[in-house]
Formats: structure tokens, C-alpha cells, sequence
């Protein structure tokens, strides 16, 4: 902390500054709220990487139809529980080709069922742009472009990049869709609870006294109850018979109770701390409405610090979806999200198996330091006078 | 003091009372009750339930009344100590639950005990030692603990003991004192199987609490009174000890307040994991099968537990701090 303070108000001392450029003193002065933010946050290295793998994270799961190679969603019984193939980047005569071995089926003879393994004489070589089976680019565009396949036959033959699971469908392109569908369930709870915690805690924050109270009181009440036996409670209480849609809509609602307290205390500390700021005393002087106060005057100043609570309140929303899910009671099967992922590697001797499934964690744990990371190094920026 | 403490007391009894009054709403939510489900379950099973059959039923367990009036009977025979019978097992909850909600606070107070051991002397070293290799060190591990959710953690040090000492680290108590009644050596058993799920989950609360108490104490320590301190030639031992320590663990005590709900919750989910005999996986069967007064009884006890514990811990933070006792008598 104290080496960033150090580290960003050195750029205050005037007499670096270039002859001829505006000197740093200038421009602090003239600089917006914005842009003070902006130089701060830039001095924080990890925040900023943490930033971009937070992006990538999101393009990708815009994008997973097409990162994913084949239907997520297809299973093949007989390819069952096939282990992550090797990515062989260089071929035989030294040039960068990637391939994997593909696979061969052979008839076991005391069970007659077909079991397919690694055939060590094939090569299948791996191919950027590549056709596979049919989707809707952002819903929209039909197309069969992947971002990944093979060049000689199809990715649904011999491409398990991280493996299969009990019924042979492939981890990877079910991470890519369940990486869409946990992210961005996070991101729609936290909206929820944004709305809930803006209004719940600007209202406490704006009018004090006994509404404060009751708004405060009911806070401490919902974080002393423990929540995971409540979020059980309220989605084993979902219909059997509803649609995943009407079930994601419900889960994300259920995960925003806890999430909306948390954010309703940053803004009511805030509109309290600001309340008594000079400027905002000036503004009610000049005779300006209280709305004109509250979002002319104030909400710029604490603009940051929502945003800051917001991105740190993500990670506890993707690990709550995630958490349910597991327990197999919050989205459903067919539904593909992290939780339903893990879920598949829940008992020991599954693991034993097939340790690969594990893998699902790690894009888990990947975005939630990244955005505890960002969270971090926007909370320390969000204040670029302090 | 005094003052502090009804207060603190009549805040814990309304959320007891929140936390029955949800506990019987979530428990109602469910289209459909419990005679439905045991229905749907009786005849998948290729026995019919006649109309007349559900309607006794029903009658039996007080379904067909209004819920406030439900709630008021089920609230009645609560506060005499009669919480019902599990419709699913047909035996009293009490019953049911047995051991179950102790051993629940046993792992949670256990994981809560481990929080402080640890993030109390890392949260100091960190602080003394800012930006050292150690802090670096610590400040790593600690945002990871923050990042791996607790139930992941579990999964994945199940599958390493299974993997590399082939050993399944599940469950309190091994298998030939499963069943067995309490005894010195049930006891013995039980303390050799908690440091695994206690240590899981501490991790998060760990993390959390070395952040909170080196941050604390990196404030204290550039106060003047810590440079009086060792410009009269104290130790630097007794200068750190003595005073900015106890100062910092202020903020640091209150945090056990939100710890420990957080903890129960926790320990839920990593019981269904590790297959521990709490009231975790319990909780889990009850909700499925719809079983009211159980699930309701768990939810209850458990929310009851915690804000007791809170409660304590509230207390405890008054005697630890005397500068809350003193600004509360004014």
C-alpha cells in the first residue's frame, strides 16, 4: 500500500517535468477524476495483467462455440473416459506442425464392446480455422469455422485435447461453453445485487436515522446467518419442471442476496463520507436539486469505488453458482457451467479414474485471483487524491 | 457495558427469529409438500396412494392448514423442546440429527481455533517483516487460499492422499468407531481425524485474517507511541508485543463475528465432500425428499448455533478491547 502512495505521488514532484510539456503539476491539476484513476491503476502491474486475463477470459466466453471442436453436448459411450492427449508440435522432419496420435477402436474380446485407444501410428494434425459442427456465432451467425480442429478428418474423431468424461464428451469444448455460462451468470448476480446494494445503501446513506438503522440491522441479520444451508434451502425449492432458463434466471437471483451487503456498505460509507464534503455543501448552497447533488456531484466521486466493490464481489458470485451447482442444486444437466463440470469429479474413486476431470478448477481458480487482483488494484486507485 | 450487551443480546434474538421464520418459508416454497413427494416416490415404485390415503396424511402431519398457522404450531412445539418428526426416517428429528449438529460446531470451532493460531503470529511476521522474501511468500499462499473455493480444496487433497499414500482422508472417525459408542477412544479418534477438515477450512478465513491483521498492524506501527516505546529501551520484542499488537486485534476480533457464520457454511459443503458425519449431507437429503421439520430443524439450529457463537465471540471481543467497554457506558 504504502509503496504505491510512495511509488504514485512521484510523479507529483515538479521538477522532473520536461521543459516545454506541461509540467506534472499541470497536469495533475487539469486532469479528470478519470484519468487520475486510470495513472494510478496503471502503476499497479498485477491489476493491470489480472485486467487483461479477466478480457481474454470474457472474449473467450463470448466466443466459446467457436473455441469449443466439438458439440459439447454429444456423447459417445464407447469413448469414454479417453485421457488428455500430448500436443506434438514439431513433426518428424523438424518443422512446426502440431499433431496428436488419434485414436483406434478395437473389440475387446471379453466384454465385445469397443474400447478406443491411442493408436501410435496415426497422426492427426492440428489445424487453426478449422470445420466442425454447426452453431450460431453470438447466436446469430450460422457458421462452422472453430478456432481449433484437425486437417485430415474430423475433430470429433480423434481431438481430446483434455480428455473425455463417462460419456465421452469432450472436456474441452464443454470448459469453453460452461466457462460462458459461470461467467456470465456472475455477471448478471452481481447486477442484481449492484441494483439492490446501490438503492438499499443509498437510501441508508442518504437519509440516516431510524431508516438507516433498520436497513443496517437487516445487514448484520443476513451476514450472521450462515448462507450455504439457506441458498439449499431456496434452490431445492426450484420446480423440477422448470426450464434451465427459468432456473439460471432463479439461481442468479438467489446468489444476489448475499452479494447486494456487501456493496449496500460501500455505498452508504461513501454518500456518509461525502456528505460533508465541501463540494457537495457548495452545490446545496448554489441552490442545486438533490437528485442534480447526487448524480452530478457525488456519484462521479464514488463511481470508482463501486466499480471496485464490484469486481471483488464477482468472485464470491462465480464460486456461489459454482458451489450450488456442485451440490447438484443449482443448474441443472443438460445446463454446462463449472459447477456441473466439477460435479462429474465429486467422489474418489471417479478421480482415481479420470484426475483429468479436475481441470475444470483451474479456470476457477485462474478468474477469481484475477479478479481479486483487479479488485485490489482498483480499490487503491479508486481514491487518486488519497 | 451492560447497555452493549442487551444490545448485542436482543440483535441476536431477532435474527434467531429471521432465521425461523426463513428457515419455514424455504421450507414451503416447494410446490407441492412432502405427501406429494411421497407419493410421486410410492408410485415409482408401482404402489398407488388413493386420494382419501393423501388427504389423512396430510391431515395427520397439519398440511392443510394455513402456514402462519403451521409455523405457529411448529414455533410452539419448538420452544418446548419438540422439534418434530422426520417424515422421510419416521423417527423424532432430535433423533435424526444426533450427533450431527455437535460435530458440526466441533469442525467449524476447530477450523475457526486454526484460523487464529495461524493468521495471528503470520499476520504479525508479515507486518514486522514487510516486504520481506517471508511476506511475499505468505501474501502468495494467501491469495490462493482466498482463490481455491473450499470444497475444491478438499477434492483435491482427497485426490492427492488417495493418489500418493493411498489413504481416504474422509469421514470423523474410522470405521470401527462409526457406529461404536462415545468413548476415550471414539474421542482420540475424532481428534485424529479433524486437523484435515478443520485446516480446509481455515484456509479462506486464514487468508482473509493475515491480510486484515498485518495491514492493522503496519498502521500501529508508525504511530509515535511505538518509537517512545523504543526510544525507552524496550525489547523490540515487548515493543511490538506489548502494545501495537493488542491494538490491532480490534478489527481483527470483530472479523470473527462474519467468520464464523461463514465457517458453518463452509463446513456444509466440505462434509458432502469428505464425507464427514455432520449435518451437511443430512441437510442435503432433507431438502430433496422435501422432508420439512428436518430440513427446517437443521436450518434452524444451525442459524441458532452460529449467532450464539457470535454472540460469544462479541463478548469476548468486549473483554479483549477495553476501549468498547468504555465508549459504550459513555
Amino acid at each position: 500500500m504504502t509503496a504505491t502512495r510512495t511509488g504514485a505521488l512521484a510523479w507529483l514532484t515538479p521538477w522532473r517535468a520536461p521543459a516545454g510539456a506541461p509540467s506534472a503539476e499541470e497536469r495533475i491539476a487539469f486532469a479528470t477524476q478519470f484519468q487520475l484513476t486510470w495513472w494510478r491503476f496503471r502503476k499497479h502491474r498485477l491489476a493491470v495483467w489480472s485486467g487483461i486475463v479477466v478480457i481474454v477470459f470474457y472474449l473467450l466466453a463470448v466466443l466459446a462455440d467457436f473455441v469449443a471442436y466439438t458439440d459439447p453436448h454429444a456423447t459417445d459411450s464407447r469413448r469414454s473416459y479417453i485421457p488428455p492427449q500430448a500436443i506434438h508440435l514439431l513433426d518428424d522432419d523438424g518443422a512446426l506442425r502440431p499433431w496428436v496420435h488419434g485414436l483406434k477402436g478395437k473389440r475387446d474380446l471379453k466384454t465385445f464392446k469397443i474400447v478406443y485407444t491411442v493408436d501410435p501410428d496415426s497422426k492427426l494434425y492440428l489445424r487453426f480455422f478449422a470445420e466442425g459442427y454447426p452453431y450460431h456465432l453470438f447466436d446469430l451467425v450460422p457458421t462452422t469455422t472453430h478456432l481449433l480442429g484437425v486437417a485430415n478428418g474430423n475433430a470429433e474423431d480423434g481431438l481430446y485435447l483434455l480428455g473425455t468424461d463417462l460419456l465421452g464428451r469432450d472436456v474441452w469444448s464443454r470448459l469453453a461453453v460452461a466457462t460462458r455460462i459461470s461467467l456470465f451468470i456472475g455477471l448478471a448476480g452481481v447486477t442484481v445485487s449492484l441494483f439492490l446494494g446501490v438503492l438499499l445503501g443509498g437510501i441508508s446513506g442518504l437519509y440516516g436515522g431510524a431508516v438507516d438503522t433498520v436497513i443496517q440491522r437487516l445487514i448484520e441479520i443476513i451476514r450472521s446467518i450462515p448462507t450455504i444451508p439457506l441458498w439449499m434451502g431456496l434452490a431445492a425449492a426450484l420446480p423440477n419442471d422448470w426450464t434451465t432458463t427459468q432456473i439460471y434466471f432463479a439461481i442468479t437471483v438467489i446468489i444476489s442476496f448475499i452479494g447486494w451487503t456487501d456493496l449496500a456498505r460501500v455505498v452508504r460509507g461513501r454518500f456518509l463520507s461525502l456528505r460533508s464534503e465541501d463540494f457537495v455543501t457548495a452545490a446545496e448552497l448554489a441552490g442545486a436539486s438533490q437528485m442534480r447533488i447526487i448524480f452530478r456531484h457525488m456519484l462521479p466521486s464514488f463511481l470508482s469505488h463501486i466499480i471496485a466493490a464490484t469486481s471483488l464481489a464477482l468472485p464470491a458470485m462465480i464460486i456461489s453458482e459454482t458451489s450450488l451447482s456442485f451440490l447438484g442444486l443449482g443448474l441443472r444437466p443438460p445446463a454446462i457451467s463449472w459447477g456441473i463440470l466439477l460435479q462429474d469429479a465429486q467422489n474418489i474413486q471417479t478421480l482415481g479414474i479420470a484426475p483429468w476431470l479436475l481441470i475444470s478448477a483451474v479456470p476457477v481458480i485462474i478468474i477469481i485471483l484475477a479478479f481479486n487482483f483487479l479488485g485490489d488494484g482498483l480499490r487503491d486507485a479508486a481514491d487518486p487524491y488519497g | 457495558m451492560i447497555a452493549y450487551t442487551v444490545r448485542r443480546l436482543v440483535l441476536a434474538l431477532v435474527t434467531v427469529w429471521a432465521i425461523s421464520v426463513l428457515s419455514f418459508v424455504i421450507i414451503q416454497l416447494p410446490p407441492g409438500d412432502f405427501v406429494d413427494a411421497y407419493i410421486s416416490r410410492m408410485s415409482a415404485n408401482g404402489s398407488a396412494v388413493s386420494a382419501e390415503e393423501a388427504q389423512s396424511l396430510r391431515k395427520l402431519y397439519g398440511l392443510d392448514r394455513p402456514i402462519y398457522v403451521q409455523y405457529a404450531k411448529w414455533m410452539s412445539r419448538v420452544s418446548e423442546g419438540d422439534f418434530g418428526a422426520s417424515m422421510e426416517w419416521q423417527r423424532p428429528v432430535t433423533e435424526v440429527i444426533g450427533d450431527r449438529l455437535w460435530l458440526t460446531m466441533v469442525v467449524s470451532v476447530a477450523a475457526i481455533v486454526l484460523t487464529w493460531g495461524i493468521a495471528l503470529p503470520i499476520g504479525v511476521y508479515s507486518a514486522v517483516r514487510q516486504y520481506s522474501i517471508g511476506d511475499y511468500i505468505f501474501t502468495f499462499f494467501g491469495f490462493i487460499g482466498l482463490a481455491v473455493p473450499n470444497f475444491l480444496l478438499a477434492l483435491i487433497l482427497m485426490y492427492f492422499s488417495f493418489k500418493l499414500f493411498d489413504a481416504n482422508v474422509g469421514g470423523l472417525f474410522s470405521a470401527e468407531n462409526q457406529l461404536a459408542p462415545w468413548s476415550w477412544s471414539k474421542l482420540v479418534d475424532l481428534l485424529k481425524h479433524l486437523p484435515l477438515p478443520a485446516a480446509i477450512l481455515a484456509v479462506a478465513g486464514t487468508a482473509q485474517l493475515i491480510r486484515i491483521m498485518r495491514a492493522n498492524l503496519l498502521d500501529e506501527l508508525r504511530k509515535p507511541y511505538v518509537v517512545t516505546a523504543r526510544a525507552k529501551g524496550l525489547t523490540e520484542t515487548r515493543v511490538i508485543l506489548k502494545y501495537p499488537v493488542r491494538a490491532a486485534l480490534n478489527p481483527f476480533a470483530s472479523s470473527i463475528a462474519y467468520l464464523f457464520p461463514y465457517v458453518v457454511s463452509g463446513s456444509i459443503i466440505v462434509s458432502l465432500v469428505l464425507g464427514l458425519p455432520t449435518v451437511g449431507p443430512l441437510l442435503l437429503t432433507s431438502l430433496i425428499a422435501q422432508d420439512m421439520f428436518l430440513a427446517g430443524t437443521i436450518v434452524l439450529m444451525l442459524g441458532v448455533m452460529t449467532v450464539i457463537g457470535t454472540f460469544l465471540s462479541d463478548l469476548l471481543l468486549m473483554w479483549i478491547d477495553p476501549r468498547i467497554r468504555h465508549q459504550v457506558d459513555g
